[in-house]
């Protein structure tokens, strides 16, 4: 049953991501990391669509790229932003919120 | 070999009537001169949603599975539900046309001499408004959704205009990058938790479709499921700002322009909800076992989290954040009742709590001072006193949200409430009663607070709004008060058209 190791890969990448969102502090990186989560979700799709026998899962795959590139842009014209505004894109230095 | 997919049109008319609206907005700001740009965008905006309204109406009887392939669900709740959207859209859309709210160049840096600039200029950033048909399209899109692509492609569409839409305030531009930022990575974070669920559902049943991962009850692989079903949960969870996925809530609505606070507050939630209570009610409703108790804690924690914490705060945009969190925990009772009765006051509550908000927030862009609007509530006192109709909708529109008899808030309350206690989920109505008694607490101290403490020697005043604002404001109030007064009218529209296709 080899198949089953694309899922424990993907549960491993989805879990680096899930924990580097949290523990790491460049916006950069913490996007990076939500785009690996993203990409987790991905292997996992296309190892079903292998084992369930359809094609549905291929395609949600090819929808998900096209999103994630969508927030890509959106998510670095943020970022960008507020690194022009406080030269700083450290999610720590964002704390204007908390008082 | 493909078929060729085929559409009907006149079903999904209503989105895509609204895509067309926010498309064409984006060509008129490549092609129209600075001068009539904001005219323009403001008729396009109320033009496309008027019509998406009317072709609602027109639909209103119809229902089809196959509206788009097996993927759209056109059903007498969707229809409502998607109303509503349209609804609280066009009443927030007059708020937001009045551009004071708005930052005039949003690529320009804060107190940078290209901002002073563009605030002489008196330039506008006219972009807001296909955003704002961009994020309305998605959230008619999300309830009405019966498959999983579907489902993550509207989340993602109604999300991102609205973090950008989060960024964008006049004032106070820093505050409002950041809750943008916060908005995005924590929104993004949830979105993918979302895709990793809707794979393993995939995984289990076999198929995209909601009606499939219904059939698919019984199968062997129930880890495959819990997994799907706790992944996909924590998405919507997220947007409806349940704890312990709320952290984003006050962040984001005390640094957002206020107008779109009130849309986000209002939309999001009934677009969120029509997701929430369709997978709940279609796609996970054989395997209620396994979902049932865990949002039944998610929800009784949410309730309390949300009065208790309101308590605390001294900002009138963050007291309301932390309300709406309690809100959404009221709102969850609706779906673990999982019952006619339970979709019936869904329905009703969202519809009633939409306009409300937008109508509180809406009047809070009102109070101001020199440098634009004053949230603190300390500054409050005394705001009876200068204003009173305005200081009488705000208190009337509080003890709405706290749920006082003869308001739309408590006939809401009361719908879901006692459709839970039918499903036999004591336990929530009395946390629920319990948690609306500790919310009238912080509700009527800022009654008090704005009627019956003496106002200290303050800049603070009471703007006296534009028309757009004013006609906006007073649909709002009005229609909550009507709904108070005479809620038959829209409990039996409700009651009729709370049917989900399976």
């Amino acid at each position: 049953m080899a198949i089953a190791n694309y899922l424990y890969l993907s549960a491993i990448l989805f879990t680096i991501g899930a924990v580097g969102v949290v523990i790491r502090r460049n916006a950069i990186v913490v996007f990076m990391c939500i785009e690996l989560m993203l990409n987790a979700a991905n292997l996992a799709f296309v190892t079903f669509a292998r084992i369930n026998g359809n094609l549905q899962g291929q395609v949600v795959a090819f929808f998900t790229m096209v999103v994630a590139a969508c927030e890509v842009v959106v998510g670095l014209a943020i970022i960008v932003t507020i690194y022009r505004s406080r030269r700083s894109i450290s999610v720590d230095d964002a704390s204007l919120l908390k008082r | 070999m493909l078929i060729a997919p085929s559409l009907i049109y006149s079903l999904i008319a209503p989105i895509l009537i609204v895509l067309g609206g926010a498309l064409i907005g984006v060509l008129v700001e490549a092609f129209l001169s600075k001068a009539h740009r904001a005219a323009v965008q403001i008729t396009i905006s109320i033009g496309t949603l008027l019509l998406a309204l009317q072709q609602l109406w027109r639909i209103r009887d119809l229902s089809s599975t196959t509206a788009a392939v097996n993927s759209v669900t056109i059903d007498k709740a969707g229809i409502f539900l998607q109303a509503t959207v349209v609804v609280l859209a066009l009443v927030a859309v007059l708020l937001i046309a009045d551009q004071e709210n708005f930052v005039a160049q949003a690529s320009a840096v804060p107190g940078s001499n290209e901002e002073k600039n563009s605030l002489q200029e008196k330039s506008q950033q006219t972009e807001i408004f296909p955003l704002f048909l961009f994020a309305v399209a998605g959230m008619m899109l999300f309830p009405v959704a019966s498959d999983l692509i579907t489902l993550f492609v509207a989340l993602e569409v109604f999300s991102l205009p609205l973090y950008l839409l989060a960024g964008l305030s006049r004032r106070r531009r820093l505050l409002s990058q950041e809750s943008a930022l916060k908005y995005f990575l924590l929104g993004a974070y949830s979105s993918a938790f979302f895709l990793f669920g809707a794979a393993f559902l995939y995984g289990y049943s076999g198929t995209i479709s909601l009606s499939g991962i219904s059939a698919a009850a019984g199968s062997a692989n129930n880890i495959f499921l819990l997994i799907g079903i706790v992944f996909v949960s924590v998405g919507l969870l997220f947007k409806i700002g349940a704890v312990p996925f709320h952290s984003w809530t006050p962040d984001v609505y005390q640094g957002a322009p206020t107008p779109i606070t009130g849309f986000m507050a209002a939309a999001t939630k009934v677009a969120a909800f029509g997701a929430l209570l369709r997978i709940f009610y279609v796609g996970f409703a054989q395997e209620q076992t396994l979902w049932r108790p865990l949002i039944t804690v998610i929800a009784i924690i949410t309730m309390l989290f949300g009065s208790l914490v309101a308590i605390a705060q001294r900002d009138v945009k963050r007291m309301l954040a932390y309300s709406s969190i309690a809100h959404a925990g009221f709102l969850l009772s609706g779906v673990v009742a999982l019952s006619k009765d339970g979709l019936v006051a869904s329905l009703f509550y969202l519809f009633a709590y939409g306009l409300t908000t937008i109508a509180a927030f809406g009047i809070i862009t009102l109070v101001r001072d020199s440098s634009g609007e004053v949230t603190d509530l300390n500054r409050w006192i005394g705001i009876g006193k200068k204003s009173p109709l305005v200081a009488g909708s705000f208190a009337f529109i509080l003890l709405s949200f706290a749920g006082i008899p003869l308001t739309s808030g408590f006939i809401g309350k009361f719908a879901i409430f006692s459709s839970a206690y039918k499903s036999g989920y004591i336990s929530l109505v009395v946390v629920g009663v319990l948690s609306s008694a500790i919310a009238a607490f912080f509700y009527i101290r800022v009654i008090i607070m704005m009627f019956f403490t003496d106002p200290v020697n303050d800049s603070v005043s009471v703007v006296i709004p534009s028309v757009k604002s004013r006609i906006s404001i007073i649909v709002a109030t009005v229609i909550s008060i009507i709904l108070g007064l005479m809620p038959s009218l829209l409990l039996n529209a409700a009651t009729t058209y709370a049917n989900f296709i399976k």
